[in-house]
């Protein structure tokens, strides 16, 4: 394992009152693998990445439960030794390429930096890295690439870029945060293409996000998906895909067009809108939008299973 | 880019030309008064105001007065001053740059140092107790006026602490060239540059942590904090680096208005012969042509500090540069 | 997710409700604001004062005396020690009504004239005020708005006052209106008008509020719903009223302070300069500058309105950054995008 999750709980401080963004979140990656994470906006997706990278600097936040790399506790570690991690054995890739990168220095500049804060290497041999790393991630001409500001490259070449810092000192868990959805959809393709043979090169293992069960049934080897700061359900790609059995994955799965046979007349949407975290309804967090709601949504559904994992009190009887 | 810097400058001269027919206007358009009287001064004899009215030209077109004007200001620069009488005002503005340039140039460095370590210290330690008494202090070093601040300098170096050991270095007010004396020029100036350089420290202090708390916000330290930077070298690096920009074209500003005649209070407390000192004196005679001279030198230095400032805007951020 | 939660709430509450019960929690800035009242509030009884205490601040009393601890004694003394060149009025008495403060050069007393001093630079400070944001909402609404030619003309001329030093500007234009009254068609300013320094203030200003103004209206111009309106055939003053001016109040109700405070340091260095307030009449810039001569004798002269300015000019810019943080949504604390 190089990730255990455990019980991991982020809740911020706020004007309106407490907002729990993640409840006892509990999930594993294994080294070399690909996990998928999918959910609407809200549902504590970008939390629990963030609260993986220690990078949840809000004052007003409260984390609680375990993340272990490796055996090593990530809640409460020391800032110095976090710092060491991060970028070194983490590291993370983000939505946006074009926010991403500080304006001012070029991305060469930025890649060595990463390079030279956790290793003892020249500035030279540094920068040779980062030029061999932006090839390694297809950016035509590296060697003037790194030369270049990030204003004066494309997406698709920014979010290249982004993904070559993030592999400069080779890590062994790769977090990325939604790393297609602000590309064009032909960029998308070859982004994915991209960390796919990455991810077989370097044997990295991947936790990523995404609301887009395409990208998903591309990249992912075990999906969980997120609802309202909790996972509804957890499995291999192929199960959730072929038999969902939470009726929000359903709903989420009816809600994008199939990707062979006939199209339907209408897709399918989801009645309602995710609910408020100040204003949680009780019981399953779903209930209130699900077409299926028995009496007994009215308590929590804790998440029961092993491989195939579900918080629904129908999900035992399909 | 050249088409940039050639409306910028196009834009320079249209602004130089704007405010000089503003000055003429002001001086020679505005109802009511025989400007040959205004020009001559208090009690003119009926000579000096025909002299006046002859070298202007008032007897021709509003035009022409305006040409004769410029010319006598920028060509032949023989203008001269009819309260002392035959007094070359030219000559006399460009002798009072180097005491203006001393005190601004050294109040600068004082305020840049000072601003740079209260705005990045307060947005290190922003919302702690550090942080709020900084901002207290620049809010307070912003409501003082300088010529106030600058009276009870004096009042503390010169006269009441002057005989203890603190402030007994400190020589009594007047300028010393440079080029003659280096120490008393620096002695002298010590005590107005701290007083010209607190309302900016003040005011540069508060802008940089508010422009570094805000650059803190955006995602590309977000990405720093990924790579696993220090926290210093975020803040430098990063957020201190691209706050700079703002940082520098405020200071170009604030330089150029201070040398084309904001520091004139300063000038005027602490007795200093620069420009806004030689232009309060003259308000005090009601001497225009000097008047006239100084405003139409400083606001044309304004405008060309201006047009620096913007130029060197493009030299710091790449997004311009390529635009 | 937790800020859009929190909009939406606030949102549900209304815009102003918002900012005023997070104005109404920000304890620095409601203390700032009741310090500026008193202040203000004592400047307003200067007349009571002066009655009271049975001075006349605004004439020469060389001969006055008062008592203290029950001897009479001049306002105006004669050094005791020393050349004895001249006289020296009498220091701070610190009793109430009593030349609190001492007397100035001319035997005028200092406290009296210090809240009537007060009371000329708020009048100034607050008329300037009112004349900046009126003719920058004015210009900028409409090179703003129009854009164009009009635009283009008028932000030249904002330009150009805009490069002209302020101090520069106002020596230039008190020069020539201060020393003579001024006829423009009916209205006939005197010199010495507290009209002139309102003017000349709240001129030199405008391009400081309408460059702000003008972007803002040029942002809502071209944004969604007042294209619509365009398209919908609405009149310009409609789309003007109903959907540019509601969006820069917030703006201007921002500027109000930060202005105020601007206008009193303004206006007294003017009144420094001998530029602003003319004599007899006072406002805290003249009494600092008759201060100057009384420096190292009698320095409260100078003191007193200085520190008056600057409790006023502070209370103002802490009320000012409260204001701003009350209603510019902007200084909420950002989250960061999670989701």
């Amino acid at each position: 394992m190089i990730l255990q999750v455990r019980d991991l709980k982020v809740s911020f401080r706020t004007e309106q009152g407490l907002v729990q963004a993640i409840d006892g979140v509990t999930f594993d990656v294994r080294e070399g693998e690909v996990l998928g994470i999918a959910g609407e906006s809200g549902s504590g997706k970008t939390v629990t990445l963030l609260a993986v990278m220690g990078l949840i600097t809000d004052p007003n936040a409260i984390i609680t439960g375990s993340i272990q790399y490796r055996g090593r506790e990530l809640v409460g570690m020391p800032a110095r030794e976090m710092r060491d991690l991060r970028g070194r054995e983490i590291a993370m890739i983000f939505q946006d390429p074009m926010t991403a990168l500080t304006p001012v220095y070029t991305i060469g500049w930025q890649i060595v930096e990463q390079i030279r804060a956790h290793q003892t290497i020249s500035r030279r041999a540094a920068w040779d890295k980062a030029v061999a790393l932006l090839a390694e991630v297809n950016i035509p001409k590296p060697e003037e690439a790194a030369h270049r500001y990030p204003h004066q490259l494309s997406g698709g070449m920014r979010q290249r870029a982004v993904i070559a810092m993030a592999l400069s000192c080779n890590p062994a868990l790769l977090v990325a945060d939604e790393p297609t959805t602000a590309l064009d959809v032909t960029v998308q393709a070859q982004i994915l293409d991209l960390l796919r043979k990455l991810q077989k090169t370097h044997g990295s293992a991947i936790v990523f996000i995404t609301h887009d069960l395409g990208v998903m049934a591309e990249l992912a080897d075990r999906i969980m998906v997120m609802y309202a700061g909790r996972i509804v359900e957890r499995s291999t790609r192929a199960a959730i895909l072929a038999g969902p059995r939470h009726p929000y994955t359903r709903a989420l799965l009816d809600s994008i067009p199939p990707l062979d046979g006939p199209r339907p007349h209408r897709l399918r949407t989801i009645s309602g809108a995710p609910p408020s975290l100040l204003h949680l309804p009780a019981g399953c967090s779903f209930g209130p939008r699900c077409p299926q709601r028995v009496e007994a949504c009215g308590a929590k559904p804790a998440l029961t299973g092993t491989d195939h994992a579900t918080a629904c009190f129908l999900a035992a009887t399909p | 880019m050249i088409y940039a810097v050639l409306q910028r400058l196009g834009q320079m001269v249209f602004v130089m030309v704007g405010i000089s027919l503003l000055v003429f206007l002001i001086f020679f358009g505005t109802p009511g008064v025989d400007p040959a009287a205004r020009i001559a001064g208090r009690n003119a004899s009926p000579e000096v105001l025909e002299a006046v009215r002859i070298s202007f030209g008032f007897d021709q077109p509003f035009y022409i007065q305006y040409l004769t004007m410029m010319k006598k200001i920028f060509i032949t620069g023989d203008l001269t001053s009819f309260v002392n009488r035959g007094w070359e005002v030219v000559p006399a503005v460009l002798d009072t740059i180097p005491v203006t340039l001393s005190l601004v140039l050294g109040a600068a460095v004082l305020w840049i140092i000072f601003s740079l370590i209260i705005g990045v210290l307060a947005a290190a330690y922003r919302d702690t107790w550090i942080d709020k008494i900084l901002m207290i202090l620049g809010l307070i070093g912003i409501s003082m006026p300088v010529y106030w601040l600058g009276e009870v300098m004096n009042l503390v170096t010169q006269s009441r602490y002057h005989d203890t050991w603190l402030f007994s270095w400190v020589p009594p007010l007047g300028y010393k060239p440079l080029s003659e004396d280096p120490k008393g020029w620096f002695l002298t100036l010590v005590i107005p540059w701290f007083t010209l350089s607190i309302l900016y420290i003040g005011l540069y202090g508060r802008v940089l942590r508010a422009s570094i708390t805000e650059a803190l916000q955006e995602d590309y330290i977000r990405t720093a904090r990924a790579k696993g930077l220090s926290e210093t070298r975020i803040l430098l690096r990063h957020a201190l680096r691209t706050s700079l920009i703002s940082f520098v074209t405020l200071f170009g500003l604030d330089f150029g208005a201070l040398v084309g005649g904001s520091a004139l209070l300063t000038e005027v407390v602490f007795g200093l012969q620069g420009v806004g000192k030689l232009t309060f004196d003259a308000l005090q005679n009601l001497d225009l042509p000097i008047i006239m001279t100084t405003v139409l030198y400083a606001s044309f230095f304004v405008v060309v500090a201006n047009a620096i400032v913007d130029v060197v805007y493009i030299l710091l951020d790449p997004r311009v540069r390529t635009a | 997710m937790t800020v859009l939660s929190t909009d939406v709430a606030n949102q549900c509450r209304g815009p102003w409700a918002t900012a005023f019960r997070r104005l109404m929690r920000d304890r620095a800035a409601l203390a700032a604001l009741a310090a500026f009242l008193l202040i203000v509030l004592m400047c307003l009884l200067a007349p009571v004062y002066a009655h009271w205490a049975g001075v006349e601040p605004f004439k020469s009393t060389l001969n006055a005396t008062i008592i203290i601890d029950g001897q009479e004694r001049p306002v105006m003394e004669l050094p005791t020690e020393g050349l004895a060149l001249g006289y020296t009025p009498i220091g701070p008495t610190w009793s109430l009504g009593n030349y609190f403060l001492g007397a100035d050069n001319q035997g005028r007393d200092v406290m009296a004239r210090l809240l009537y001093g007060g009371l000329n630079s708020f009048l100034i400070a607050g008329a300037a005020t009112i004349f900046t944001l009126t003719f920058a909402t004015l210009f900028g609404v409409t090179a703003g708005f129009f854009g164009g030619v009009i635009d283009m003309v008028l932000s030249r001329i904002l330009d150009v006052l805009w490069a002209f030093p302020v101090y520069l500007l106002a020596i230039s234009l008190s020069v020539v209106m201060i020393t003579q009254s001024i006829t423009i068609g009916p209205i006939v300013i005197e010199s010495g008008s507290l009209w002139l320094p309102i003017f000349i203030i709240g001129l030199i200003y405008i391009p400081y509020v309408a460059r702000p103004i003008r972007g803002q209206v040029m942002a809502l111009r071209n944004s969604d719903f007042v294209m619509a309106a365009i398209g919908l055939g609405a009149p310009s003053s409609r789309i003007m009223r109903k959907d540019i001016l509601p969006n820069i109040t917030t703006t201007l109700i921002v500027f109000v302070p930060i202005m105020m405070a601007l206008n009193m340091l303004t206006e007294s260095a003017l009144s420094f300069l001998s530029i602003g307030v003319q004599p007899p009449d006072a406002s805290w810039g003249t009494i600092i500058q008759d201060g100057q001569g009384l420096l190292y004798t009698r320095p409260v002269v100078a003191l007193a309105p200085g520190l008056m300015i600057v409790a006023s000019v502070l209370s103002l810019n802490v009320f000012g950054d409260g204001l701003r943080d009350a209603l510019d949504p902007k200084s909420k604390i950002k989250l960061g995008r999670s989701g």
